[in-house]
This record gives C-alpha cells, structure tokens and sequence, in this order.
C-alpha cells in the first residue's frame, strides 16, 4: 500500500464480497467510495458506501462491527489479501483511511478458514472459537468462597506474560491469515495464561488435551510455523504462546 | 402505584447480612425446575448466567453479538474499585461507600451502595481465582491506582484492558456452563418484547439476526442485564448495538424508568472530527493519575502545544481544585473542559478539547513506566489522531458514556414487575447522578456474582405460579405487535436513512439534554423530538428485507425507541428542577458554577410509569432517605 499523499478527501474502488447466505454462491461486487475523508475509519467508509446503497434502494453489505475501539473483536475482514488490512496491530475498525491513497482499488472479503462459515457478505460464524473455550478455557472455580486475592502471590513478570497472552480478542485473524487455518494461536493463548498462572494449574493437564481436541475437532487446520497469525494479530500475540501450548500438550499426553 | 424500595431494617452496615437470612431459599434438588432467562452477556448478565448455573438453576441466556465474550463490558479500560485497603491508605468498606455516595452527588440509596462497597472485596477475590491476571507488585501482590473522585488507591487493574479481562473472566465461567449443559446460550438474538402474564415477567420475543425470524422464550423470571441507553445521542462511547430496547419494551409493559435524564459525560474522550464519525473513543480516567490537564492562558491562541510556554498554560483543575487536583469526579472534569471550551480558550482545529499533557510524568517516572501503565492507550490514540502523545500533548474532549439513569428496582433488584430484574448499567440504583471510575466494573460484577443470585431464589421461592407455553395468548400478542412494527418499519420506505435520523437526534440531546441544560433549552427539545419522530414514521427508510440478516432493519427498531426514549429523558430533565452531579440545569449553580442540588425538593429517584403513547408518563418519586451521611455540597478543593 502506498502512503498517502497530501490530499484530504480521496476516492476508492471497493470490490466486495457478497454472499447472500452460506448455502448461496458469492461473488465480488464493485462499488465507488468517493470523497472519503482520511481522518475516517475504515468502518465509517463503508457506512458512507452504505448509506449510499440503503438510498439506492439495494441492500447494503453486512458486516459485524461493535466498539469501533480495536476490543470487542466483532470486526474484521482481509483487505487487499491482508487480514484487517496494511497496518500491523490494527483492527479494521482501528485502520484509517489515511493509509490509502487516492484511486486505490481495495478489495474487501470474509475471513477465509473452513471453520468459519460464512453467515452474509462479510460476517462469519466464528462460534467455533467459543466451543474450543467451552472445551476447557476457564479455571473450574464455582462464585463465593475464593481466597484473599493476595493469598496466591504473582510474580509480576509472569503476570505480564499471562496478560500478554491474555489480550487475545478472539477475532479470527489468526486462522483467516493462515495457510492452514490453524487457531493454534487463539488456542495457544488461551492455553498459556492459565498454564503461566498459579490458579490454572490444577487442572492444566486436562485443559490442554481438551481444547486441542476441540480444536481439530472443529476443523481447524495444524500449525506449519509460517508464522502468518503472529504478523496478522491485532494484538500482537506472540507464537511462543504456540510453542507453549505444544509443550503443554505433550506434558499432559505424556503424563496421561 | 406505591413504590417499595424493600430496604431493610437494622443499622446500615447489617442490612445485607440480615436480609440475606430473611431471604427464602429454594431446595437444591428443585432449583433445576426453574428456568431463568437472562438478556445479555456483559459483566453483569455474564456473571449472572454463570452463577445462577453453577446454583443449579436452568438458565437461558441471550446475546446480540455473535459471541457472548464482545459484550460491551469489553472496552471498560481503566479498573475495578474495592476497597481492599491492601495500600494501608486508609482505605474501608465505609471509604468506599462514603467516595460512591458523595460522587453520585447523594442522589442514590444508601444501603445499596453500602451493600456494593461490601461485597466488592469478594470480586476482586473472585476474579482472581478465575485467572484474570491484574497487574501485580514486584512482590506479586496486587497493584492498584488512583481514580478520580478518591484520595486513596484502590482500583484494581489490567493494563488498560480491565473490562476486557474481567469480562473473559466470567465469559469463561459461563462457558464452562455452557459446556455443562446448564446454560442454554443464544446468540445474535435481539430482545424485542417482555411477556407479561399474570403481572409477571415470564418470557421474551427475540429477532434472531440471522434469519430474521421472531422467537418466544418463557421462564419463571427475566433478568435483564443489557446495558445503558448512551447511544441515544447517537455520539457515544458505548458500542454501535448498544440499545435502549429491552429497558423501553419492559417499561412499555409497566416496568418504571428512574432518573433517565442522568447521563455520564466522561471527560476524557478523543474529540470529534467530522459528521462521519460513528463513535467516540473513551482515554481512560486513570490518565489523569499522571497527565495534567491544561489549556492556554489567553483565548483564541493558535499555537503549536510546545511553542506555548509554561507560563502561559492555565492547568484549570489543579488551580481551580487543589485537593484533588486533575483527579476531580468525571462530571467536574466534564463541565471545566466545556466551559474552558465555552470562553474560546478550547485547542486544536475544532476548538472543542483541552489538552492533557504526560511531559511531566515521563520526565518523572521515564517512557518506560508511562508505556507499561498506558502502552495500549498511547497506540490506540496514536493510530486514531496520528499524533505520538508521548510527544506532543493528547487532546480529549468530554463524551456521553455512561447512564446513571434505568429501569427502577428495589434493593432486591427486581423492577415494578414481578420477575424481572434488572443489573448492571441497566438498573438505576447505585451511582446516584454522577458515577465514580471504575465503579460501573464493580456493580456489574456485583449484581451478578453476588445479589442475583440471593434474591432471585427468595422470588422463586415464594412465587407460586404454573408453568407457562409459549403459545399463551400474551406470547401471541406479543409477537404480533413486535412483527406489526417490523412490518410497519420495513414498508415506509421514506427517504432517510436510519442513521440520518440518529444522527439528527443525538444532535438535539447533545445541545439541550447534554452537559448542561436550561428550561429553555429542554422545551424546545421536547418539540424536536417529537417532531422528528413523527417524520421518522412517515419518512424512514430501512434497506433490506425483514427475514434476513439486516443491520438496517435492526438499527431501525432501536433508533424509533431511542426516538420515544429521547422524550423521555427531556421530559425527566425538566422536572429536576435543580443540578446534580451529570445533570446541570444552568439555572441551579453556586457561585463558582458547581451543581446545586435542592434537598428539600429533589432528594428523591424519579420513576417514570408509561401511560401510552399519547399520555405523558406518570411520575413516582422514592424519597431518598439519608441517616448515617450528612447531605453536603460536594466540595474537591
């Protein structure tokens, strides 16, 4: 992508995926976003395109978006073949149109993972993130009755560790940006937050053996080290949380 | 309609012990024979479906984003309070309750607050046995921060992503209630009506997202956790389906709205840019720990941030409030920053913000420690202004963010209806006209970790009354009414768009209902409103079709609730004829322009009952009683 030159408005050619349902067959359509501020998000682009769409009297093109401030994980899409588009540690909501430059053509389309159907135009079922945290990705401890919470110290390094694992959004880029459309990075982080903390360790042998389980089970694909989900991560999750997990699993494969 | 707060009796720091054994229980073996469905997934509904699940209840529990894990709670960034006292500041439970009461400007319960107070040690312990991974002391102790409205340091932390972690937190123990069969889960499923038979709640009408269609869903009672009403101003912090829908469908069945005119204008918000915009970006509060607040001396001053000298920067809240200094409660900050903004001394092309300046810190404390407590902060207003604010200055401006505002309920949290309940940002009960930082984490937590779980059983356990089909009479008319309006919505086919008409609305109560009002103002926004509710109906235009996957058609049914609701909270404001906490009728200020409240006429919750469309609602008024705090003028100096 080239940087942006000194204008402030510029105008694209959007070629967009649609799709009106899972069983239907997509395609790419084209459509003008013209005048687009460069102060604009990626998202309130396409509200403008769709603003347009709606008056036309068409249907306008779906996608999942909520916060709009890079947490929620809802939005997400490859643009231009790049999950959430050029920028690196960006979601689409948090990537500006300052990045594009006048007469670019942007081509926007779903995640691509066999995991992840594709519900309309740009929204997926991404529901097989949540089945591989209903496999195991919790500590097993019911409301009331939990200790003091400085009754278990933690050290501050592997605190930070487990938070930087911990900051996962589960949006998919991860397993949309790999060849293999592997979650091992979504799972891996998972994985190493409660393998890094004190209170995930009772139960991390079973932890580990079930949500790798699930997560083959739901066809994602294996891990080839290419190294695409970390590059892709808006939150910059790192793939020694992958290694980590491989560790984990073969700890409790071994031990069981 | 005589409203029962249910506080009980004894002295203040006994009540909930006491009314948690006055409180019916209900058998463990039976408790699988009731169903309960809770609306929404945030910290409070998560919380909620989780320990009602592991109690043994059935539970059944919705959501409208496709995952359970993006509620809104998500995006809280800077903390949690509790009043740990693990600092030995002097800190107690009574502190806590003592900040939250006067902080809310003493316009809430003060046993409910005191209630919150106490349980709020058990969250943070609570979250800790989950593995939430809070900031931690070399020592490993946890850490914690100050946050405005405190002279101690009590909010616990994650980065700047607590809400985020505390809501992966109860996400987890939900799902591993899920995966034990006991939550039924529901996503991309829109709340559109409350079933009400026999006067109590017994089910719901939801839109499933997908495909379009209505569903009904029954239970033996109704927990509504799905948040605050911000985006009525169409400009918010809140996420973009953050609604008003639920609340107003359940107050059009009888359920009373308290305080709607209370509405948190948050002071450090990423200012406005263009009409484009969709939403606004919340910096959180605990940068006001280290960044100084300031704007230049002489007004109209066009100046580079760096090229204006020391001493021609007027650091307003440190001068004006030497106490606390940049730390003052959310809606002082908010009204400083607009009035700065008001006499033309406002930064950056808009004019409209004020500068908040890390110089100092990072010179005291070195980039390193600034970037380990805001990293995230600093890159999330980096990528959206293009400014390095380890640099230059940030610049932030005041936004709607949260409402103090919601449905009525009485100290068991349940609403004017029997079996509904209400938690969390949805509920009015424990922030009173203003709410402190990190408290909003704390309440929801509290709701659903701690109190639903007590007071739901005593209503279960008392309530006696048959199951209930879901092809009752009242589940048909329902879901006739809620397709009528779909249908209605669909088939204007006008010429504005949705969000066209949002924006014109969020327009209006941001000019007249927003940080500051006048009687004027209010009237002449109570026509617009109605005004442009009426054109909506006849001129709207909503794309797509109604048994498909439709944000259109979805924003359409909030934005015509927002339309009603929007009266409503004007409507409420003009009755307040005094200034508390986020709500400031310019007619009721002290001399240095802070809010004047009027004890003697306003000391009460607001609770409006709805009489049909064409009638003005009705007003209740729940006296607030104060008898272990003094009603003072809340001073920051």
């Amino acid at each position: 992508m080239k940087q942006a030159s000194g204008e402030k408005c510029i105008n694209l050619k959007l070629k967009v995926w649609r799709q009106k349902a899972e069983e239907s067959n997509g395609r790419l359509e084209s459509f003008k976003a013209e005048n687009i501020s460069k102060d604009m998000s990626f998202l309130e682009m396409l509200d403008v395109v769709n603003e347009e769409i709606i008056l036309s009297g068409k249907d306008p093109i779906a996608l999942d978006h909520d916060c709009r401030e890079g947490i929620c994980g809802s939005c997400g899409a490859m643009v231009n073949g790049r999950a959430h588009g050029p920028e690196k540690g960006t979601t689409l909501c948090q990537l500006h149109m300052r990045h594009f430059s006048n007469g670019d053509t942007v081509v926007i389309e779903p995640w691509r993972s066999r995991a992840f159907k594709v519900v309309k135009d740009l929204v997926v079922d991404r529901s097989a993130f949540d089945k591989i945290i209903q496999a195991g990705g919790y500590i097993s401890v019911n409301t009331g009755g939990a200790p003091d919470g400085n009754a278990i110290p933690v050290p501050q390094e592997v605190a930070e560790k487990a938070m930087d694992a911990a900051e996962c959004i589960g949006c998919g880029a991860c397993a949309a940006a790999c060849p293999n459309a592997s979650a091992m990075l979504f799972t891996g982080a998972k994985i190493s937050q409660f393998a890094l903390l004190p209170q995930g360790h009772p139960e991390a042998k079973k932890r580990a053996l079930a949500m790798v389980g699930e997560m083959d089970k739901q066809g994602f694909g294996n891990c080839t080290n290419e190294k695409e989900c970390e590059a892709e991560c808006p939150k910059g999750i790192s793939i020694i949380n992958i290694a980590r997990m491989n560790r984990e699993f073969l700890k409790s494969s071994i031990l069981s | 309609m005589k409203l029962d707060s249910k506080i009980p009796d004894g002295p203040l720091s006994e009540k909930w012990d006491r009314h948690r054994f006055e409180l019916g229980l209900v058998n463990p073996a039976n408790k699988k024979k009731f169903e309960i469905i809770v609306v929404g997934t945030g910290l409070a509904g998560a919380s909620a479906s989780a320990t009602l699940a592991e109690l043994g209840y059935e539970v059944k529990t919705f959501c409208i984003q496709d995952s359970p894990r993006r509620a809104h709670s998500i995006a809280a960034q800077g903390g949690i309070n509790a009043a740990k006292n693990y600092q030995n500041d002097g800190d107690s439970i009574w502190r806590l309750f003592y900040d939250t009461i006067k902080g809310g400007d003493f316009r809430s319960r003060e046993a409910n607050v005191y209630r919150l107070a106490q349980v709020s040690n058990g969250i943070i312990d609570q979250c800790v046995a989950q593995g939430v991974p809070f900031a931690r002391e070399f020592g490993g102790q946890l850490a914690n921060r100050s946050f405005g409205g405190a002279q101690v340091s009590r909010t616990f932390y994650a980065r700047g992503q607590t809400g985020q972690q505390l809501l992966l937190g109860a996400y987890g123990a939900l799902s591993r209630q899920i995966a034990a069969e006991k939550v039924r889960l529901f996503t991309r499923r829109d709340m559109l009506d409350l079933v009400v038979i026999d006067g109590k709640a017994r089910g719901i009408i939801v839109r499933n997202l997908v495909s379009g269609k209505l569903e009904k869903h029954s239970a033996d009672a109704v927990v509504l956790a799905t948040g605050g009403y911000g985006n009525a101003f169409y400009l918010s912090t809140n996420a973009m389906a953050s609604n008003v829908s639920a609340a107003f469908a359940s107050y059009k069945k009888g359920a009373l709205f308290a305080n709607p005119c209370l509405t948190q204008i948050h002071p450090t918000c990423i200012p406005v840019k263009g009409t484009y915009q969709s939403k606004l970006t919340l910096m959180s509060e605990s940068l006001r720990n280290d960044g100084r607040v300031w704007v230049p001396k002489i007004p109209e001053d066009k100046r580079l941030p760096a090229q204006i000298p020391e001493s021609e920067r007027d650091y307003y809240l440190e001068e004006k409030y030497p106490g606390f200094g940049n730390l003052v409660p959310r809606d002082v900050a908010s009204r400083n920053a607009k009035h700065q903004c008001d006499i033309g001394k406002g930064v950056g092309d808009t004019q409209l913000a004020v500068y908040l300046d890390f110089k100092d810190a990072i010179k005291r404390d070195g980039h390193d420690a600034i970037t380990r407590k805001y990293g995230n902060l600093f890159e999330m207003y980096e990528k959206i202004m293009a400014q390095d604010p380890y640099e230059t200055p940030m610049m932030i401006y005041p936004a709607v963010h949260y409402t103090m505002g919601g449905l009525w309920v009485d100290y068991n949290l349940m609403s004017t209806i029997p079996g509904l309940f209400v938690l969390g940002e949805a509920n009015f009960s424990d922030h009173g006209s203003n709410r402190l930082g990190a408290s909003a984490l704390m309440q929801g937590l509290a709701d659903g970790y701690f109190i639903i779980p007590y007071t739901i059983g005593s209503y279960l356990a008392e309530a006696s009354h048959d199951k209930v089909d879901e092809d009752h009479k009242e589940f048909n008319t329902s879901y006739n009414e809620v397709e009528a309006r779909i249908e209605k919505l669909i088939s204007i086919k006008g010429k504005r768009t949705v969000d066209n008409f949002h924006r014109e609305l969020g327009n209006i109560l941001w000019e007249y209902c927003g940080m500051s009002r006048n009687n004027n103002g209010l009237k002449k926004a109570k026509k617009l409103i109605k005004d442009l509710r009426a054109e909506y109906w006849e001129n709207v235009l909503v794309g797509g079709s109604e048994y498909d996957f439709n944000q259109s058609l979805e924003r359409a049914w909030r934005v015509a609730d927002f339309l009603q609701f929007g009266e409503l909270m004007v409507t409420d404001a003009l009755e307040r004829q005094e200034s508390c906490g986020g709500h400031f009728n310019e007619n009721y200020q002290t001399d240095e322009n802070e809010a004047l409240r009027d004890d003697k006429l306003f000391c009460h919750v607001s609770a409006w009952e709805y009489r049909g469309n064409s009638r003005k609602p009705k007003l209740h008024k729940e006296p607030l009683k104060f008898e272990n705090v003094e009603l003072t003028q809340r001073s920051y100096k």
